[in-house]
């Protein structure tokens, strides 16, 4: 594997400034970041993101970076999780100015990179979608003309993340499958239910043409979903998952 | 709890490797399983985490972390490749 992350010191905590903030679902909102130092990031990559209490207590949290490319300026898109300790405080109470502790990016295997020419089928449950928007963006960004698909599972249309912009993205290159689990648009020809392995081997590229799969959201759904690929015959070697947990 | 997975430790482990360590591969001291340590599962509390192997669910290894430093145990990792 070539590893051309451009990452010159990710283990240095750096100082990002909130460049602005929009709201994206009632719960969630996506934040734009400048850090000076950043350097660009591949697609899918992940930052640590510390908080420091007056007291001296620290949290870090992962998130996915829904950015991708070179530039100091990054984008995350953060869903407010009820019993969390960081993420209201991100959704709710962080302003344009305030300052974060940074580091990244980070991680080199959820990525995909524009010289991939094979076919890519992204699996995003709820903000799992965060990561691959940075993939589709990147796919779009360097006028790749690899296939990409998009599955993406939320509970209702007020949940969907970056919806204007994926519908702009679509094209012959790059089409969104949506799954909707509680409650759908009107008129949608299906009902609300979760994901199944019909609907999954419906709706994405058959492992006959060996897609590199990308799944990412909560636990219980990467492992359901890449269990049932593995039964439909994708190599495990080509499924890479990334969960976020409940905290 | 619910586990995460080894794509979170790319931060922690920067602080010790000169490489992103979650595309180096492990094997198991238990099963004998070799996969990426972005593979393996991740428990995390507070700041400190325990990684398991996917596969056979023994401990591969431990970070624990404080203001002042980062302690890894490598517990049940017998190899680690990285590639050049």
């Amino acid at each position: 594997m070539t590893t051309t992350a451009p990452v010159p010191t990710p283990s240095v905590w750096k100082v990002g400034v909130v460049a602005s903030v929009h709201t994206e679902t009632p719960t969630a909102r996506s934040i734009m970041i400048d850090v000076p130092g950043w350097g660009g990031n591949l697609a899918g990559q992940h930052l640590d993101l510390r908080l420091s209490a007056p007291d001296g207590y620290q949290a870090v949290r992962s998130y996915s970076v829904a950015s991708a490319g070179p530039g100091e300026r990054l984008e995350l898109a953060v869903d407010r999780l009820p019993d969390g300790e960081v993420s209201p405080y991100l959704v709710d109470d962080l302003q344009v100015g305030d300052e974060l502790e940074i580091r990244g990016p980070l991680g080199g295997w959820f990525v995909w990179r524009p010289e991939q020419t094979g076919p890519v089928q992204l699996i995003g449950g709820g903000s799992g979608i965060v990561p691959l928007m940075a993939m589709a963006r990147a796919h779009a960004a360097s006028g790749s003309t690899a296939r990409f698909k998009l599955l993406y599972s939320v509970r209702s249309p007020h949940d969907v993340f970056f919806a204007e912009e994926l519908a702009s993205l679509a094209s012959e290159h790059f089409e969104v499958t949506w799954v909707y689990t509680r409650s759908t648009p009107t008129a949608w020809p299906t009902p609300a239910g979760r994901l199944t392995p019909a609907v999954l081997e419906a709706a994405t590229i058959p492992a006959s043409e060996n897609p590199a799969v990308f799944v990412c959201g909560p636990t219980g759904f990467v492992e359901s979903v890449a269990d049932w690929l593995v039964a439909l015959g994708h190599p495990a070697a080509s499924v890479k998952t990334e969960r976020f947990g409940g905290k | 709890m619910t586990h995460l997975d080894g794509n979170v430790l790319a931060g922690p482990l920067s602080e010790l490797f000169s490489v992103d360590m979650t595309v180096a591969v492990g094997r198991c001291a238990g099963c004998g399983d070799q996969s990426v340590l972005a593979s393996a599962m991740v428990y995390e509390s507070g700041p400190d985490i325990v990684v398991r192997c996917h596969h056979c669910d023994d401990v591969l290894m431990t970070l624990v972390q404080s203001p002042d430093d980062l302690r890894v145990e490598f517990r049940g990792i017998q190899m680690l490749r990285v590639t050049r």
